[in-house]
């Protein structure tokens, strides 16, 4: 073998090696959704179920006292749809405007906006549960649905770096041909970020398909209960015999992100690369 | 062509939302929880003011508080920087013209992309078990098997380890500055005679230095509210014996499982302020050891 070769597979061996030693608890995750619960322990130093099961996959689907797992799969999706659209519009609008429009008190405003980046969801967090109490939202969705039709920092300082990249000369020449500023946003604009609000979408769905705390502090009835908290009352109810159920619920809540993630690759990548979104 | 007050009708029209949502979500709690720190409050009475006392209480008779504030400066201060090295070091071997990087890329982002979740959080406790998969791989090295339910230090470095092993998001930010660094510069430096490690020192660090410092920031912020890992993995106790008792989820319980609002809201505070001094030391640091290029570069 040449030298340049046998480097070659040195670094293939080394940095794929290390590659699959890390990825190994989530292959032995889903691995073992497909043994036997009783077996699972015992064989935890194999990786191939033996004999191969889909047992756990039915029994976890029943969920836990009257609702399916299906149930809380639908609750989850209606939850990230909504803030999904509330992102969507908000952040896009609030975005043009700060990225476009002249108007007093701009600088000041995106002053807050980035400071609120910083600010840890703790410090609101209480009196927010109480604001939230008094206008009778708790157990229901609203709490974790409507602040985000008035936006999320992160996402409107992303779109608004995006804009700054678009020539301005195409808002003049949409005002010579009569638009007026709410025209520019709409058809010159928002068809020209549409990768930004690809970034911004996909990761709105991470961020809500994941939240456990705010369903965990608003969400008490079984019925509106989203996936992670499901699994998280699998947890609960940990027994000796039922972790085969809960393996393989968890193993069904990851693919929606395998899904997208493998769909969307190169804008979440760009997203976190360009503007370190934590993904 | 338009007059100012038109602009400023449009600007607030379009940003309104933020103005809103900022008034009711954001700035409004904010008093709120100013105020409850100074109150003691458990949501059904009215709050009563008691001054300093939740402050003193924190500081002077609640061990359990220092404990967590100790073992969640051990998470940030270990965790963090083991995790940008990772980051860089698996940055650095993918910088290169392999065509398998690609793979490779996604292969290590993967953690990340799942880490923050439920699943992963469940997976983690699995594997760290006395019969897991971590414990049958000590033992087929020669190592004893570690109980890492049953004392908190270990408890501790389970997190820890989660929190490593999503060094992905890093990584491709690592990635994406390695790549703006011109090769002429290490072109330059090969025909000057230059070694590996001072290639390293004397130009990689510095050329990224920007970025290693946005990392160390955010990462560190993040790290300090971590949550759901400590939640799961300690069935929402914070044990064994409060070695998974992070900031937050003392926070937590002390708000929804005690109903202390008014000491919650208290905590909540102190880690605002710790957050800001710690990345104001950072950015204050970084003078020292930040490297802006003035011609373009990044």
């Amino acid at each position: 073998m040449q030298p340049k070769n046998l480097k070659r597979l040195i670094y293939h061996v080394i940095v794929g090696g290390f590659a699959i030693l890390l990825l190994y608890p989530v292959f032995w995750l889903v691995m073992s959704s497909f043994k036997l619960s009783e077996r699972i322990f015992v064989t935890a130093d194999q990786l191939i179920p033996d004999p191969f099961v889909f047992s756990n996959y039915a029994q976890g689907w029943e969920g836990f006292g009257d609702y399916g797992f299906g149930t809380f799969i639908t609750n989850t999706a209606i939850f990230v749809v909504l803030v999904l659209i509330g992102h969507l519009i908000s952040c896009s609008l609030i975005a043009f405007g700060f990225a476009r429009l002249n108007f007093a008190g701009r600088n000041f405003w995106f002053a807050i906006m980035i400071m609120t980046l910083m600010l840890p969801y703790e410090v609101v967090m209480i009196p927010q549960y109480i604001i939230f109490a008094q206008l009778e939202w708790l157990n229901s969705l609203k709490p974790l649905v409507v602040p985000a039709y008035f936006g999320h920092p992160f996402f409107i300082f992303l779109l608004v770096q995006f804009i700054r990249t678009i020539p301005r000369e195409l808002d003049e020449a949409a005002i010579i041909d009569g638009s007026n500023i709410f025209g520019i946003y709409y058809r010159i604009i928002l068809p020209l970020i549409v990768p930004a609000l690809a970034t911004t979408a996909i990761f709105t769905f991470y961020w809500t398909w994941d939240n456990l705390l705010g369903p965990v502090l608003y969400l008490n009835s079984p019925s509106k209960y989203t996936v992670s908290m499901a699994l998280n009352m699998f947890l609960s109810n940990e027994t000796v015999s039922n972790w085969g159920a809960m393996f393989a619920m968890s193993v069904v809540s990851l693919v929606p992100v395998f899904i997208i993630f493998f769909i969307f690759q190169r804008y979440v990548v760009e997203g976190i690369s360009t503007s370190g979104l934590k993904g | 062509m338009q007059t100012n007050m038109k602009q400023n009708l449009w600007g607030y029209i379009f940003i309104g939302p933020f103005i809103i949502g900022f008034l009711a979500f954001t700035i409004i709690p904010i008093i709120a929880s100013f105020y409850f720190s100074f109150t003691s409050y458990d949501l059904f009475n009215a709050p009563r003011w008691i001054g300093l006392d939740n402050f003193k209480e924190m500081f002077t008779s609640d061990p359990r508080y220092l404990h967590s504030l100790k073992i969640t400066f051990i998470y940030v201060f270990v965790g963090v920087p083991l995790r940008l090295i990772f980051a860089l070091v698996v940055a650095m071997l993918l910088n290169t013209a392999s065509r398998a990087v690609g793979l490779y890329r996604t292969l290590y982002y993967l953690p990340s992309l799942i880490g923050g979740s439920v699943a992963v959080a469940i997976m983690w406790r699995n594997i760290f078990g006395d019969d897991g998969i971590v414990n049958i791989a000590l033992l087929s090295m020669g190592i004893d098997p570690v109980r890492w339910f049953g004392n908190p230090t270990a408890a501790l470095w389970m997190l820890i380890f989660l929190s490593v092993w999503q060094f992905g998001s890093s990584m491709l930010i690592f990635l994406a500055g390695l790549k703006s660094i011109p090769q002429s510069y290490y072109e330059a430096a090969s025909v000057d005679g230059a070694s590996f490690f001072q290639k390293f020192f004397n130009i990689t660090i510095p050329m990224l230095s920007p970025v290693i410092l946005f990392n160390a920031i955010m990462q560190t912020i993040a790290a300090f509210m971590t949550f759901v890992p400590a939640f799961i993995i300690s069935k929402g106790t914070g044990g064994p014996l409060d070695g998974t008792l992070l900031y937050s989820l003392y926070l937590f319980k002390q708000g929804f499982e005690f109903f202390h609002m008014g000491y919650a809201s208290a905590m909540a505070w102190v880690m605002l302020i710790i957050i800001a001094i710690l990345t104001s030391l950072i950015f204050l640091s970084s003078k020292y050891w930040v490297h802006y290029e003035s011609e373009g570069g990044k």
